[in-house]
């Protein structure tokens, strides 16, 4: 029982660090708060389901579909929406008050599609729902995938960030927008990157959530939620921050859901968040400000 | 004679750095009092500390008998402190007679309608502003923006008027008309602390300086001496000069 | 009060008269089309009675008429109406007080994302006990309550929401929040709570938005959390408040009107493109305020000041 809630548990905080990760870099990086980013990341569960059941494409190989889709979905977006509002942008208040307005217009649009599209019905998909033995317990062969998926993309996000020059250029815009171009970055550059690697993520997860949930077009919301409360938890722009805060979140909730109630989880969530916020506003793993 | 503050062994860290360093001092109903210092000395922290805009990392501050370090800013205004800013701070979409009202309102007197709107304006004569009492606050002139900040922080009846560099950017006539000022709240008996940099204004109207250099405090004596004291000359002008 | 305060006051009351006597002219439809543009009228004035001064963008609307129209369709049966109105009331400015004391002192971006996700919490809690103690989901409301009831109650909310907001304007906490809507940091050295305040006015905000979830409720019949919490409600109301101008009595109202008939045109010709026509338009509307949301509210709040000096006060002397 123990060893296969904390499994569980982990497979979901894998979901919740992999896609924190990208709302995290375009918090952190673009400085645009994405309240549309649950709806990126259904859309991308979408599109493997369609890749999949339509045609046969196995959802693992459809990432080199739905990853390069999701960067160009943030990469677009990000220059048609976001650039003119960071332009015109005052002040750091004023941008996110457009941003979250903006994309929270842009929520509405994406799941009116999805609705239009693919119509209010739960949807999943079977994708190797064979149960292997691990650790004395049985767990569903899609679900190790997806937390090693998830670690895996999660891994190699983090390498390009910490072992790259251009990694390096995008963690000194998280830290310091204001001087980093002194240093010869350049960060609209650095921001539309940023945003777009985001969009990817949000896609990576989206496939990865697909593999072992059902969804439907209007379960984005929880998602945006979600990770938005594992990047304050890890620190806004921490990338190692929200790894071990997703995962923190996820086996949490799946400790209130198998020994507690599975109706209470988004309640248990609500009330971490609101703890680390009173506490530790900077983050679990942020700098203390102050 | 009794001590209206009483400050003991304040100190404030930002993360690593010490910005007030164990600094104990005390001031006497009716004193004026200058806090001096180079840049960066933590003279604005300590006022802060004071008024309750920043909380002490350690240390007690005590109004009376009262302790009020760790208050919030709105407490301690209502226990009798007011302030100026060193960046003067009008509210810039009310009039000139409304943001002395808003201290009035909200402050010990408690004043509102007619009675604060007569109150307000018996203030802004005090400070000779009175003429542009329904003007908007944004229109003034830097000079007139700082007297409508003093209307305000004495509309509050303050038993300590803390002045943040409130001469500062002053032209040598308007400096003049400052310091007058100031010398006719000091005749009425105003306890004032001023942080400064004007060293004819500290001269002219304080009765002892308190010298902070890297958030400690190395001196606190009558102006003449204090100004004097060699450690306070090194400190403002380096150790070739001592 | 001068005479022109007085020919205001005459004309809303009048107005008030007039429309309470819209039922007898208009058919069904017209009421029912009168209920739900007054609840939007209503529900656009009490949200920007707290956002439009503090600048606090709130996403909760939502989240507080559904817990107006839950707390009808639970006590229905038990609890004799009138009273049920205000049982549900304590309900809102309880949810209010908890919600506002936790996040009213964070910064506002914060408060938006708590607002954001508060709707969904709520939901998933109502979900819960429904599932766990009442054993159902969804209920029933079986009130002898017309729609013509409806509506007039609806408009008496909407009087004491204007007369409040009105009230407000010209008293000591209407300047406290201008005080602090200009800088918070002298706001507080001049004595002001402006936690207190800022609490204050979301408690009220929030009670009227629960009210206006409970006069409406008898409408549906039938509820679920799915029906009561449609974000859309949360949405739709955002919209309105800003573009008529937050800043100011009538300017919800102003955005209200048209933006609800043009939505129940679009929501009754493409009912499968609704949101996509609501997302495109409220996106429309960001790009089409040339500065920014945030310093529209600023410049219309500041120009409206300076236009019409000081409140009616000075002009009364």
């Amino acid at each position: 029982m123990l060893v296969t809630a904390l499994l569980s548990g982990l497979v979901l905080g894998g979901t919740y660090a992999l896609v924190a990760m990208g709302l995290t870099l375009q918090y952190g990086i673009a400085r645009i708060m994405n309240l549309a980013y649950g709806e990126m990341i259904i859309s991308a569960a979408f599109l493997a389901y369609v890749i999949y059941t339509g045609y046969g494409i196995n959802p693992v190989l459809g990432l080199l579909i739905t990853i390069p889709a999701g960067f160009a979905f943030g990469y677009v977006i990000y220059g048609v929406m976001m650039k003119p509002l960071v332009a015109r942008a005052r002040d750091k208040a004023s941008l996110e008050i457009d941003s979250i307005l903006a994309t929270f217009g842009l929520l509405f649009v994406i799941q009116g599609v999805l609705l239009v599209t693919f119509g209010a019905n739960f949807t999943s998909y079977n994708y190797l729902n064979v149960a292997v033995e691990l650790f004395g317990t049985n767990v569903a062969a899609n679900r190790l995938l997806a937390l090693v998926l998830a670690l895996t993309v999660g891994g190699a996000l983090y390498l390009l960030l910490t072992r790259t020059l251009w990694g390096t250029a995008l963690r000194a815009v998280a830290v310091s927008p204001a001087s980093a171009p002194l240093v010869g970055i350049d960060v609209n550059k650095a921001a539309r990157y940023a945003f777009a690697i985001g969009g990817g993520l949000a896609a990576a997860g989206g496939v990865v959530i697909s593999m072992y949930q059902t969804f439907t077009a209007t379960s984005g919301v929880v998602f945006t939620m979600k990770a938005l409360i594992v990047v304050i938890m890890g620190g806004v722009g921490n990338v190692v921050g929200a790894l071990s805060a997703g995962l923190i979140l996820g086996v949490v909730e799946t400790f209130v859901a198998t020994y507690v109630d599975p109706g209470l989880t988004l309640a248990a969530t609500y009330g971490i968040f609101l703890a680390v916020l009173l506490w530790r506003p900077s983050g679990l793993f942020g700098r203390r400000a102050g | 004679m009794s001590e209206l503050l009483t400050i003991t062994g304040l100190t404030k860290r930002f993360g690593g750095l010490t910005a007030v360093n164990a600094v104990s001092f005390s001031i006497v109903r009716g004193e004026v009092i200058g806090l001096l210092g180079p840049n960066g000395s933590g003279k604005t922290t300590v006022l802060n500390m004071i008024s309750g805009h920043l909380s002490p990392t350690g240390g007690t501050i005590a109004l009376g008998e009262e302790t009020i370090s760790g208050l919030a800013p709105n407490r301690i205004a209502l226990k009798g402190v007011a302030r100026t800013f060193q960046l003067v701070r009008g509210l810039p979409s009310l009039t000139v007679r409304e943001n002395v009202v808003a201290s009035l309102a909200f402050g010990r007197r408690k004043l509102w309608g007619e009675e604060a709107d007569r109150e307000a304006l018996r203030r802004l004569e005090e400070v000779g502003l009175a003429g542009r009492a329904e003007h908007s606050a944004q229109d003034l002139t830097y000079i007139d923006q700082k007297r409508m900040e003093l209307a305000r922080a004495l509309a509050a009846d303050p038993e300590l008027l803390l002045l943040d560099e409130w001469l500062a950017g002053l032209n040598p006539t308007e400096l003049r008309t400052g310091i007058d000022l100031i010398l006719s709240l000091k005749e009425r008996g105003i306890t004032i602390l001023l942080v400064e940099h004007v060293m004819d204004a500290i001269r002219a109207v304080c009765n002892r300086c308190v010298v902070m250099n890297a958030g400690r405090k190395i001196a606190d004596a009558p102006t003449a001496q204090a100004l004097a004291d060699p450690h306070v000359v090194t400190a403002y002008l380096g150790d070739a000069h001592a | 009060m001068n005479g022109k305060t007085i020919l205001a006051i005459a004309g809303f009351i009048a107005t008030i008269a007039a429309l309470a006597f819209v039922p007898f002219v208009v058919g069904p439809y017209g009421v029912t089309l009168m209920i739900g543009m007054l609840g939007y009228v209503v529900l656009a004035t009490a949200w920007a009675l707290f956002s439009g001064p503090t600048r606090y963008v709130s996403l909760a609307t939502v989240a507080f008429f559904g817990v107006g129209a839950y707390t009808v369709a639970v006590f229905s049966e038990s609890i004799p109406y009138p009273l049920l109105l205000l049982v549900a009331a304590g309900i809102g400015l309880g949810v209010a007080l908890v919600v506002g004391i936790a996040t009213l002192r964070l910064a506002g971006v914060y408060f938006v994302i708590f607002t954001f996700g508060l709707a969904e919490l709520i939901r998933q809690l109502v979900t819960w006990y429904e599932v766990n103690v009442t054993g159902t989901l969804g209920r029933y409301i079986f009130l002898p309550i017309t729609p013509e009831g409806i509506y007039w109650q609806l408009l008496a909310l909407a009087a004491i929401t204007f007369a409040i907001a009105w009230w407000i304007g010209r008293s000591r906490i209407g300047l406290a929040l201008r005080v602090i809507g200009d800088d918070e940091v002298v706001a507080v050295h001049c004595g002001i709570n402006i936690t207190g305040v800022k609490l204050a006015l979301f408690g009220l905000s929030c009670t009227i938005i629960t009210l206006v979830g409970a006069i409406q409720a008898p409408r549906w019949t039938y509820v679920e959390p799915s029906i009561a919490f449609n974000p859309t409600i949360s949405f739709l109301t955002l919209i309105m408040a800003l573009l008529g101008g937050a800043h100011r009595l009538t300017g919800p109202l102003l955005g209200a009107v048209p933006l609800f008939l043009m939505f129940e045109w679009l929501s009754a010709n493409f009912p499968n493109h609704y949101s996509i026509f609501l997302g495109l338009i409220f996106i429309a509307i960001v790009f089409v305020l040339p500065r920014g949301v945030l310093a529209f509210i600023e410049e219309r709040w500041t120009l409206w000041r300076r236009n019409e000096p000081v409140s009616g006060r000075t002009a009364d002397e």
